[in-house]
């Protein structure tokens, strides 16, 4: 299951999975342009929906990435340190940012569908 | 006059350590005859790894990469938010007294009696302007006032027992605020814009609760707009008790005309080297002067000129004061060449001048405004303040980004504007003319504005790709840079260049 939401972060978490993995959507990507510089955050964090949990730096703006859920961190993507391109190049597989432990699955409830995505970032445009 | 008709000379110039030749020296000294030293042993045996020039060779380097620089002495320069305007030479020649000059801060105060005469005038002068009682002269730039003022409102808090927790900033407020406040140990929490460009008041209220230390505004705002509420965002936030402090970066637009001091707000620092004309950028370097309210005003840092009956003192304790500083925030006195170039400025102009360039810089930033907005997108309807703030609305469909556009204003002999930012708009082209420009300046830039503008909607991708064409390097590589940046030159392996 692929969730998303307004502020352009995907949640994606399998059935049974206890982990949930998040990054940030292809849109927003292309939004921001070459990414040069990401900020992960440290493993054992806990989190709360809605908060700062990494920092994206590109050519052109620096912008928040906010947790999509509660949880505790669990492990981070170290590739972006040296490959922050991979975010460019493949958004929702490869450029993930990090994975946690949900505390509240509820709150998955709360985000977009890809429909309901696709949708939103539809009217922005 | 044709437009772009000096290219031929446009000379490449390699960096210094390139051009270096082996023995060539700007002059001759004699061969040196030492028998002993008495290092033990400790002296330098290689080369120092300086170039090796003549006189003509490294003057002309350094003449040229002069020429390279694009400065508000070579056009005009319409960075918005940045003021950007003429320094006049006046400020230049009093600032090169020898009197001002061969002075040093550790000398005894009874024989810089003048200099510290010169620092309290100013601060009467920004005191005056402003409407406010305290000042802290000594911060070095605009964003080391916004810590200042910010670090001044804590201290003020813990005297009270709480320094609180939460900082508030509108998106309309500039970039720098709450990386201030981060910096002085706040939470930051960002208040949207609402759809007429200023700060959604509601929502801003709604968020005020005893854990709020401030709200930091800009005023005007990085929309070119006067923030029209601010007297009542500043009673709300007197009212729990917290600070209004307000982002002065953008004064030029109301010197003369508007007291902060009658907006209620607490502190506001002052760029010098933006309204009061004196260098910025490269050339700086800054001065960031943060006023005070009568609540904040004793909690000024140290240093600070005290006016005595028959002399002026510098307090730089604070066993020598009943006042509460919260420490010191820079070594010596702040950036006295600038106190010098700023005095002169507001002197020489006077109150009547200084209130005419406040208009003038607004009647310049509306010119712009009325004269672009059929062919660009304004964002927010006029009238505007000091700057206009442009969204990329009218490139839509044409393929060519704002980045494209501003990359083209450089063919056209003009400094580009600012690109990006403010955030609150897509696309964003802000553009600040200030009064420096006389009109027939601006309407020759208008004229290349609106000539893209039409030239971008006729589908003429090509040529904004294409730009700068005329410039010694085209489109940078921005993303390698920012990947992989060499920070420092290195002899290439093998080769002869023996710089020493």
């Amino acid at each position: 299951m692929i969730k998303y939401t307004k502020q352009h972060e995907w949640v994606a978490i399998n059935d049974g999975d206890e982990k949930a993995t998040v990054g940030i959507t292809d849109y927003a990507q292309k939004q921001l342009g070459d990414i040069v510089y990401v900020e992960l955050p440290g493993i054992g964090v806990k989190v709360n929906k809605g908060d700062e949990a990494a920092v994206v730096e590109s050519v052109k703006a620096a912008a928040e990435v906010y947790s999509p859920i509660s949880g505790e961190i669990l492990e981070v993507n170290e590739n972006l340190a040296d490959s922050p391109e991979l975010i460019n190049n493949d958004a929702e597989v490869n450029g993930w940012f990090f994975k946690l432990v949900p505390s509240e699955e509820s709150e998955l409830e709360e985000l977009m569908d890809k429909e309901g995505y696709d949708k939103y970032i539809g009217d922005l445009d | 006059m044709k437009k772009n008709s000096n290219k031929g000379l446009q000379v490449e110039e390699p960096l210094i350590f390139e051009q270096s030749s082996p023995g060539a020296c700007g002059v001759d000294f004699p061969e040196m005859e030492i028998s002993k030293n008495k290092l033990g042993g400790n002296h330098r045996v290689k080369p120092i790894g300086l170039p090796n020039l003549s006189e003509p060779a490294a003057v002309r380097h350094y003449l040229r990469i002069s020429q390279k620089n694009y400065c508000i002495d070579s056009g005009l320069y319409p960075l918005g938010s940045c003021t950007m305007k003429h320094n006049p030479r006046l400020n230049e020649k009093m600032a090169r007294k020898p009197g001002l000059v061969d002075i040093h801060p550790l000398q005894p105060q009874s024989t810089v009696q003048g200099a510290l005469e010169l620092i309290y005038v100013c601060s009467e002068w920004l005191t005056k302007l402003t409407g406010m009682p305290g000042i802290a002269m000594s911060p070095a730039a605009g964003a080391h006032g916004e810590l200042t003022g910010l670090m001044t409102i804590r201290a003020a808090l813990e005297d009270r027992g709480n320094p609180r927790k939460k900082v508030l900033v509108p998106e309309s407020a500039h970039g720098t605020n709450p990386a201030s406040a981060q910096m002085c140990g706040y939470e930051i929490e960002s208040i949207p814009a609402n759809s007429s460009g200023r700060v959604d008041t509601e929502k801003l209220l709604g968020r005020l609760d005893k854990t709020v230390a401030a709200i930091m505004i800009t005023n005007p705002n990085t929309c070119g707009l006067f923030e029209d509420q601010i007297v009542q965002v500043a009673d709300a936030v007197h009212e729990i008790g917290g600070f209004l402090y307000c982002d002065g970066a953008n004064f030029n637009a109301i010197v003369g005309r508007v007291k902060p001091g009658d907006l209620k707000i607490d502190s506001m620092h002052l760029n010098l080297h933006k309204t009061f004309s004196t260098p910025h950028g490269g050339g700086g370097p800054g001065s960031g002067p943060v006023v005070l309210s009568k609540e904040l005003a004793d909690y000024a840092p140290l240093p600070f000129v005290v006016k005595t009956d028959d002399r002026f003192e510098l307090i730089e304790s604070a066993e020598d004061t009943d006042k509460k500083p919260f420490g010191r925030i820079k070594g010596f006195h702040g950036q006295f060449g600038v106190f010098v170039r700023a005095l002169t400025y507001m002197l020489s102009m006077g109150s009547d001048g200084l209130r005419q360039a406040s208009g003038d810089a607004v009647l310049s930033a509306n010119y712009l405004l009325a004269q672009l907005k059929d062919d660009l997108s304004i964002s927010f309807e006029g009238p505007c303040m000091h700057e206009v703030l442009i969204d990329d609305r009218f490139l839509k469909d044409t393929g060519v980004t704002t980045l494209d556009f501003a990359k083209a204003m450089i063919d056209e002999g003009f400094h580009p504007m600012t690109m990006y930012f403010p955030l609150v708009v897509p696309g964003a082209l802000l553009m600040e003319p200030t009064e420096t420009e006389s009109k027939k300046s601006l309407d020759n830039y208008i004229d290349s504005v609106i000539s893209l503008a039409k030239k971008a909607a006729t589908e003429n991708t090509k040529h904004f790709k294409d730009a700068p064409k005329y410039t010694p390097r085209r489109r940078l590589d921005e993303t390698a840079a920012a990947r992989n940046p060499i920070l420092r030159w290195k002899p290439e392996k093998n080769s002869k260049n023996n710089s020493r």
